[in-house]
């Protein structure tokens, strides 16, 4: 197992590079000089100049770039034009709210989506199993932000049951007020993902159920309900684990849309805001380490399915 | 005469009754049907997917049609009308804050959306399938490399990519529309790759190979019919998002630009006004939802009618 984590890792390091560069690629060929930018219009050719030794931008591009992921490795991701805050600062400030709506929305989507999908399977064909699925359908094809937007209109504006945005009212902190705040956007957030679980839940758990040792265990009499949760369901979680994994990525994406329809204070709404106020130190930062995450979140999931199961382990080492 | 259910038909002439061949050939008749005949054969039984074939066709309908059908110009001003709820004379779907008429825009709208959603999965497509025709064909350093770069692309979240990308080329709908293309280029490269290199040890390649046919000629004759059955469903599938995506962008600001009528700008804009007058932002997202809903529907069954094994 240790020599797999390691291999793991290592291949990841790649990609990561691969990922700054294509960040910090992307970031050059944005339109505008990013002297002129802060120092404004009305600057002279001098001080424009004098400046753009100041930052680096006179060297040659490889070398901007070894300047810059270094001073990213030690925690520097440059200055925000528009917030004249470092960068790193505001998104610790947003880290936290994101984080917590997308791994609420994560459980969401994980525990209804693997309920959802053990029921249907274990009723195949019954009127449940097609009303699961054909709800599962919709939910994976609901457009998040417009989702979010019902929500907001049906449970929050006309039933008045939770809050419309923010992450908690004026004046007020806690983590109930926060919670309160959290139902509409994880939900609207989770709809997709628990879809995708469902459905490869089910699929899972109708291949394990028709397996030989389920039909031995039926044989010595063990009851259906704890051949479904005992037997069937743990092997057939093994390769939800993966669609888990991805479908973060499908969260981070919609979250990013969502944060704006409920102006939750995260990532997402710091980066459209940075994209608005061409403010790109704020963008590279903000997607790199976004992306970031979106990487390790992956890593961490191959490794759980190479705990979970051993056949992975043997075929690497 | 209809033929039985079975994986290939063709295995049914060495069965027929010599009595039967003196008549016709099955055989003959079997051979004139194609698997695109088939398919859509299959595809007429499933009652969802030709539903959701006639939503779709009835929206492209619509769209291409706007000029005629649409009671109002998309842009259309009436600042003493705004606001105005479902059902008012004149207006059947209400008007929006700027007095327009929301049904006219929403017909319009219908362009735009469609057209991104087809466009950048046309690009998409394209691009993605030279790129896994090649790597694939050629492995080596080539597949390499290409693989790295795939990879790397898909170490982004979806919209990742698409905002970055809109980050350098500056918001506006063609730019959304080529940075979607560009975020689903790997996913069509992937799966013709994984493809192409199966099917490059296989012997009808090999013989092409060997009898010296260009390289050219086997990846675009011999290869790339063989790849298309599953890249034709993935593209039904995409299109949807393809058309999500879009509006997601355009909500974000960074698509569509005002005065616009595209469907995800529309719900963004109509959002402030969602207390009093949700339907100026509910039902455009409810046309995005349909959409997609019909393509997902139709690509489903697209998938069963060209591999009916895997219906199980």
């Amino acid at each position: 197992m240790l020599r797999y984590a390691v291999k793991r890792v290592l291949q990841l390091i790649p990609i990561l590079i691969g990922v700054s560069m294509l960040v910090f690629l992307i970031m050059q060929l944005t339109p505008g000089d990013p002297a002129k930018l802060i120092l404004g219009p009305r600057a002279s050719q001098a001080t424009l100049e004098a400046y753009r030794r100041e930052l680096g931008l006179h060297l040659p591009i490889w070398q901007q770039y070894l300047n810059w992921i270094g001073n990213v490795m030690r925690g520097d991701l440059g200055n925000s034009l528009h917030f004249k805050k470092p960068v790193t600062d505001l998104i610790m400030e947003r880290l936290a709210a994101t984080l917590i709506l997308s791994i609420a929305s994560m459980i969401l989507a994980t525990v209804f989506g693997v309920i959802t999908g053990v029921i249907s399977a274990t009723k195949q064909y019954s009127l449940a199993d097609r009303i699961m699925m054909t709800l599962s359908l919709i939910g994976f094809c609901l457009p998040v932000f417009w989702f979010g937007l019902l929500l907001q209109f049906i449970f929050s504006i006309r039933l008045g049951w939770f809050p419309a945005s923010g992450i908690n009212a004026p004046g007020v902190s806690g983590w109930q007020d926060t919670a309160w705040h959290l139902v509409l956007p994880s939900i609207a957030l989770a709809v997709g993902a628990m879809a995708t679980i469902a459905r490869m839940t089910r699929s899972s758990m109708l291949e394990v159920i028709r397996q030989d040792y389920i039909r031995t265990a039926r044989a010595k009499g063990v009851s259906w309900r704890n051949i479904s949760y005992n037997h069937a369901l743990r092997n057939a979680l093994i390769p939800v684990v993966t669609v888990v994994g991805s479908q973060f990525g499908y969260l981070l994406s919609g979250q990013i849309l969502l944060e704006v329809v409920f102006n939750w204070p995260g990532l997402g709404q710091l980066m459209v805001n940075g994209i608005l106020y061409r403010d790109f130190p704020l963008v590279q930062g903000t997607v790199l380490i976004v992306a970031a995450m979106y990487v390790v979140v992956n890593l961490i999931v191959d490794l759980l399915y190479g705990l979970l199961d051993p056949r992975i382990k043997y075929e690497d080492s | 005469m209809p033929l039985p259910e079975v994986d290939n038909p063709r295995h049914l002439a060495p069965i027929q009754s010599p009595d039967a061949v003196t008549y016709t050939d099955p055989a003959d008749e079997i051979e004139s049907r194609s698997l695109w005949q088939d398919a859509f054969k299959r595809l007429l039984r499933d009652k969802l997917a030709v539903i959701s074939a006639i939503i779709l066709i009835a929206v492209i309908g619509v769209a291409i049609l706007a000029p005629v059908i649409a009671p109002y110009a998309p842009n259309e001003m009436d600042l003493s009308n705004r606001l105005q709820p479902i059902g008012t004379p004149g207006h059947l779907l209400g008007t929006d804050q700027a007095g327009r008429d929301i049904l006219s825009r929403l017909i319009w709208g219908g362009r735009i959306s469609v057209a991104i959603g087809v466009g950048a999965v046309a690009a998409a497509l394209v691009f993605g399938v030279l790129i896994g025709l090649f790597a694939g064909f050629y492995k080596g350093p080539i597949d390499t490399l290409t693989n790295f770069g795939l990879n790397i692309l898909m170490a982004f979240p979806y919209i990742l990519l698409a905002i970055s990308i809109i980050t350098a080329l500056g918001p506006g709908l063609t730019n959304a529309m080529i940075a979607i293309a560009i975020v689903g280029i790997p996913y069509y490269a992937r799966i013709v790759r994984g493809s192409v290199l199966s099917l490059r040890e296989q012997e009808f390649v090999q013989a092409e190979i060997a009898l010296g046919a260009s390289n050219a000629r086997i990846i675009f004759k011999h290869i790339l019919p063989n790849v298309l059955s599953p890249i034709i469903v993935a593209a039904t599938l995409d299109v949807g998002w393809m058309i999500v995506m879009a509006s997601g962008l355009s909500f974000l600001g960074l698509g569509a630009q005002p005065p616009t009528a595209e469907w995800g700008l529309m719900l963004s804009e109509g959002q402030k006004y969602i207390r009093n007058a949700p339907y100026v932002s509910l039902l455009p997202g409810l046309m995005i939802f349909i959409v997609v809903l019909a393509l997902n529907f139709l690509g489903d069954g697209l998938r069963d009618a060209l591999d009916p094994k895997l219906k199980q």
